[in-house]
Parts: structure tokens; sequence; C-alpha cells
């Protein structure tokens, strides 16, 4: 966790600028996480009306897994007007709840944060980039 | 950087729940970075050099 508390992550959801939709991939079977991931899930949806969840199966719903791109669950895309490619995969507990919290603030935003030089780059790509994090909770 | 560019889609990895992927991509310290598969960037980086390194993997 950095120095944030629990109530300046709730101030960060308090003005959002505009909704976000919280994709929440699940599995019926064999996930040991998805539970305590859709609990989180719901707790910051419950911090702001502009925060919204909508839940799919891994398996079932499989126009959704296509057209987000999911490979597993627990995973959640974070939407807003449009897709933006944001995805959490695994339980975002500790420091990923921050994380997630701030792309949500980001997402509605609509704005990257990043300096004009790296957006100057980043209009040059013409090819889809994947990145993958992997991080730790703690 | 997703939210920058139509073409960059960006996952955080919960490296303890997916040990294959940790296996597949050889994640022995976190944060570890893969781009499409194959490029690969340990611990955290400066954002100036993290967009190059990241725009550079498709160059």
């Amino acid at each position: 966790m950095d120095a944030r508390t629990p109530a300046d992550l709730e101030a960060a959801l308090a003005d959002l600028a505009a909704p976000v939709k919280l994709l929440f991939f699940t599995r019926t079977f064999g996930c040991d996480t998805c539970g305590s991931a859709r609990r989180i899930v719901d707790s910051i949806a419950s911090l702001s009306d502009r925060v919204t969840v909508e839940e799919f199966n891994l398996v079932l719903d499989k126009d959704e897994v296509r057209d987000y791109g999911i490979r597993r669950a627990p995973a959640i895309a974070v939407v807003g007007e449009a897709d933006t490619g944001i995805r959490f995969y695994g339980a975002p507990d500790g420091h990923e709840l921050v994380s997630l919290i701030d792309a949500i603030a980001l997402v509605a935003s609509r704005d990257s944060g990043l300096s004009g030089e790296s957006r100057a780059r980043l209009a040059e790509v013409e090819q889809p980039i994947d990145i993958q994090v992997f991080v730790t909770p703690t | 950087m997703a939210l920058a560019s139509p073409h960059v889609t960006a996952a955080a990895v919960a490296a303890v729940e997916y040990p294959d992927l940790v296996r597949q991509y050889r994640v022995t310290g976190v944060p570890k970075t893969v781009i499409n598969g194959r490029v690969e960037i340990l611990g955290a980086v400066p954002e100036a050099a993290f967009v190059s390194q990241v725009v550079e993997s498709v160059a």
C-alpha cells in the first residue's frame, strides 16, 4: 500500500467526472479468489454511484469473453464510454486495490495523465501492444 | 498507456494467482512487465523510458 488511507481512496471515487463500468469475469468452478474479488469490486462500486458492476462467466458468456479478450478469472475490465483495454487479473487487494481505484479515476477523467512527449510517442503506434505487468498484492 | 492509445491493452496480473504465467514468463521478481509476450522489463521504470520500451517493442 502507498501512503493513502481508505478515506483518500474513497475521496478519489467521490467526484468521478463520468460513469465507469467494471466488467467482472468469474468462473463457477476452480476459482479460489473469484468470491473475494467480487466482494472487492462491489465495495468499490458502493462508494460511487458512477461505478457500476456487470458480471460475466468465463465459460458461459463467450461473446463478452471474446470481445474483451479475457483469458482467465477473476478478471476485471475497466470500461468508460468505450473499452479502455485496462484489465486486472486476480483479486485486487493490497496495492492492486489502489491501482484499480487509480485506473477508475483515470478512465472517468478520460486523461491518461501521461506527459505530452509520451502521448506523442504512443500516437505513432499502429500495431497491437499487449502489456502484462506482474505484481504482488503487498 | 492503454488510455492514450486504442492499440494498447494493459493488464495487471496478480502473480500469486497465476503460477502458470509466472512460469511461462519466468517471473522471479515484481513488478515485471511483459510486452506482446516477449519483451521483458524488470522493476519500476520512469515513464519516459517505459513508454520508449513499449513503443520500440513493435517498431
